[in-house]
């Protein structure tokens, strides 16, 4: 059941005086810990093994993008290793191997994981607070709002991504985070906005809204304090998956030039700067970015599948 | 589509409607042929159509159908929460507490909701939110209406759940709804509906989802919460023996319209329309065993395509000629005792076959009332 039973103490039944035939009075009288429904989430998601494998080796990667760079072995800007063509393969002194330049990979890797995380994270929040305020806005207010402003979500799904990126260097220069940031959260935040009217819209024609509105509670109380609360269960966990594919769009972009400037260490131009190296059987040099990537967006799906699961309104515990 | 952010101010019904006079003060509600359609995709359903009853200041009445003849719109009109569309209330007044409810703004009638009327649901399972305590939910109701404080607020929600009889209160206010069984959460409801001491309560289906044991429970506290506190009660059902035990009056909806009205008394012992006749008679405990239950023969007719003259007719084993052309109007047969049906009016009054020509014209189609 949901609550814990921490005694069981029968003689404390059977105290009121209220009205109506005694139905529960005569049970026995538990004491039970009041949970809310997040805390309820809080422990479903604690049950779920894959989720908190995920959660820890996200945490560990934070951990890393955050004092990697004070433990590192080599200063990012030094050219550690000899210049070699197409780099040395790992060894003691260079765990993951060195790249064309001689530049140290593991210390590549930790260098660009924070730009990795913060553009998957600052992108996704953008595109959360924007989609939260447009799709509750177009979910409550329906008619006419809702029609315009679903037309502007459909809007930025016909801007083609590479071209806006291309757009934005113009104002923030070749090459920005910021930029790249930007241009995700404004292409994406439709997708959270979709989804949050779909929630309104559902939502709102659940009995306890109605009970509500039975009993005379004003229209805003009703969008902000019994509806919102309850659609940003599937927003949380979209949300998650949304950051996880952020950090590969920003791979993606890098790989292609698009991205973060290519004399900055990201897991991106990491990648990036190993084509062609492939074909010389320099595998180390794309494969230690490329898993550092696929750990973190694992991860991050370990999470949201997690997640999931845990805010699942139907889901018992 | 319809809109939580509705055009407060807006009332449901075309300006310049003609309405009649206030029915006498010890009357608190009084339909007066209301109608309330839906429009859908593949046409209108006429749900309500031409609803008139009157419920005095204390009185309990019972409002009994089969499902889907009209008498949760009708409580639902009642209070307002009609989506407007796909709903269209086309006709009718509603008289509330001296007050013509269906030309108020919708701001002022949100005052009156849980105030001074106030509905408790069908199914107590969903009815309440999960994210919030049950205290919360109580004590938001009462701040809806009253200037209080959140301590007054949260002391009304104690006291309230005392008064439905849930054990230590204190505690149980604290608590989700989640953590409460079917019947405990009844209770909260009804705590809400009644925390603002309004002078109507609807009851749609109180008892229906609810375990048989607990049934008798909620209708026993129902009923004296009601007489503590002197309000109305208009409690809907389809089974006939919560009304038999709870109401005073009852009125019973056959497609849309009211076919019969009376004491519960009267009417349960003395049915005037053969379609209560044929409730009463499929009730199984009247059948001895080894024989076959009866039933009414036929099924509620389609929405879409009422049929012509008593919309009973089909089905009714009494049905003679005028039922097929002409929907009987309710009658007063017997002091209080009302009924729609050709067979209680003298011969005389019956109309003929002859006047199908001039009179049977198809359903009104006049639209008094716009969104």
């Amino acid at each position: 059941m949901t609550s814990r039973i921490d005694t069981v103490v029968g003689a404390e039944a059977g105290i009121p005086s209220g009205l109506g035939a005694p139905d529960e009075i005569s049970d026995v009288e538990v004491s039970l810990v009041s949970l809310n429904q997040w805390q309820l989430a809080l422990k479903r998601f604690l049950r779920h093994k894959m989720a908190l494998i995920g959660l820890a080796v996200f945490c560990t990667i934070i951990f890393i993008s955050i004092i990697g760079p004070i433990i590192a072995p080599y200063n990012p800007i030094d050219i550690p290793g000899a210049k070699v063509q197409g780099g040395d393969p790992p060894s003691m002194q260079h765990l993951f191997g060195t790249d064309d330049a001689g530049r140290d990979v593991y210390t590549n890797i930790i260098n660009g994981a924070h730009v990795s995380l913060a553009v998957g994270l600052f992108s996704t929040l953008i595109a959360g607070v924007i989609g939260v305020i447009v799709g509750s806005l177009a979910g409550a207010a329906g008619g006419f709002t809702d029609n315009l402003l679903m037309r502007i979500v459909d809007l930025t799904f016909a801007i083609p991504l590479l071209f806006l990126i291309l757009v934005a260097a113009v104002f923030f220069g070749q090459g920005s985070m910021v930029a790249l940031i930007l241009v995700f959260g404004l292409l994406q935040w439709g997708l959270i906005a979709r989804l949050v009217r779909a929630q309104f819209l559902s939502l709102r024609e659940t009995d306890f809204v109605e009970a509500a509105r039975a009993v005379g509670v004003s229209n805003l109380r009703i969008t902000f304090r019994h509806i919102l609360p309850n659609a940003l269960g599937p927003v949380i966990v979209v949300m998650t998956l949304l950051m996880a594919s952020n950090i590969v769009l920003e791979a993606f972009v890098s790989f292609l030039n698009f991205g973060i400037a290519p004399t900055e260490a990201t897991w991106g131009n990491a990648l990036s700067n190993s084509q062609g190296a492939m074909g010389d059987g320099n595998w180390w040099w794309a494969f230690f970015p490329g898993m550092a990537i696929a750990l973190t967006v694992i991860s991050i799906n370990f999470i949201g599948d997690g997640l999931h699961d845990a805010l699942d309104p139907r889901a018992r515990l | 589509m319809t809109t939580i952010v509705d055009l407060d101010g807006v009332s449901p019904v075309a300006e310049g409607r003609v309405i009649g006079p206030p029915p006498p003060p010890d009357v608190l509600l009084d339909v007066r042929g209301l109608k309330t359609h839906f429009h859908v995709m593949d046409g209108t359903v006429a749900a309500v159509d031409g609803v008139d009853f009157q419920l005095k200041r204390g009185e309990t009445l019972g409002l009994v159908g089969e499902s889907g003849c009209g008498k949760s719109v009708t409580s639902l009109t009642i209070m307002r929460l009609i989506d407007i569309p796909p709903g269209e209330i086309v006709a009718g007044e509603i008289w509330f507490d001296g007050r013509e409810i269906l030309s108020l703004p919708m701001s002022d009638m949100r005052q009156i909701r849980g105030a001074d009327m106030s509905m408790i649901f069908q199914e107590p399972m969903t009815s309440l939110n999960p994210v919030f305590t049950v205290g919360n939910q109580i004590a938001e109701a009462v701040k809806a209406h009253r200037q209080v404080s959140n301590k007054e607020a949260w002391d009304r929600a104690v006291e309230m759940l005392e008064a439905v009889g849930i054990p230590s209160p204190e505690r149980r206010v604290k608590q989700y709804p989640h953590e409460l069984s079917g019947g405990m959460r009844q209770r909260v409801m009804i705590a809400m509906a009644l925390s603002c001491d309004p002078k109507l309560i609807i009851a749609d289906e109180p008892t229906t989802a609810l375990d048989v044991t607990i049934q008798a429970q909620i209708l026993e506290l129902i009923k004296s919460m009601q007489e503590r506190t002197g309000a109305a009660l208009l409690l809907i059902t389809h089974d006939l023996a919560v009304v038999a035990e709870t109401v005073q009056r009852m009125a019973v909806m056959y497609a849309g319209k009211i076919v019969e009205t009376g004491t519960a008394e009267d009417v349960l012992l003395n049915p005037k329309h053969p379609y209560t006749q044929g409730l009463i008679t499929s009730i199984p405990s009247n059948v001895a065993r080894g024989q076959r239950l009866n039933v009414i023969r036929g099924t509620v007719p389609n929405p879409f395509r009422m049929p012509r003259g008593c919309r009973f007719q089909p089905r009714c084993p009494m049905a003679f000629e005028p039922c097929l052309d002409f929907d009987p109007p309710l009658r007063t047969t017997d002091p209080g005792r009302r009924a729609a049906c050709w067979l209680h009016y003298p011969p005389s009054e019956r109309p003929t076959s002859r006047e199908v020509a001039t009179s049977a014209a198809p359903m009104q189609t006049e639209r008094v009332a716009k969104p």
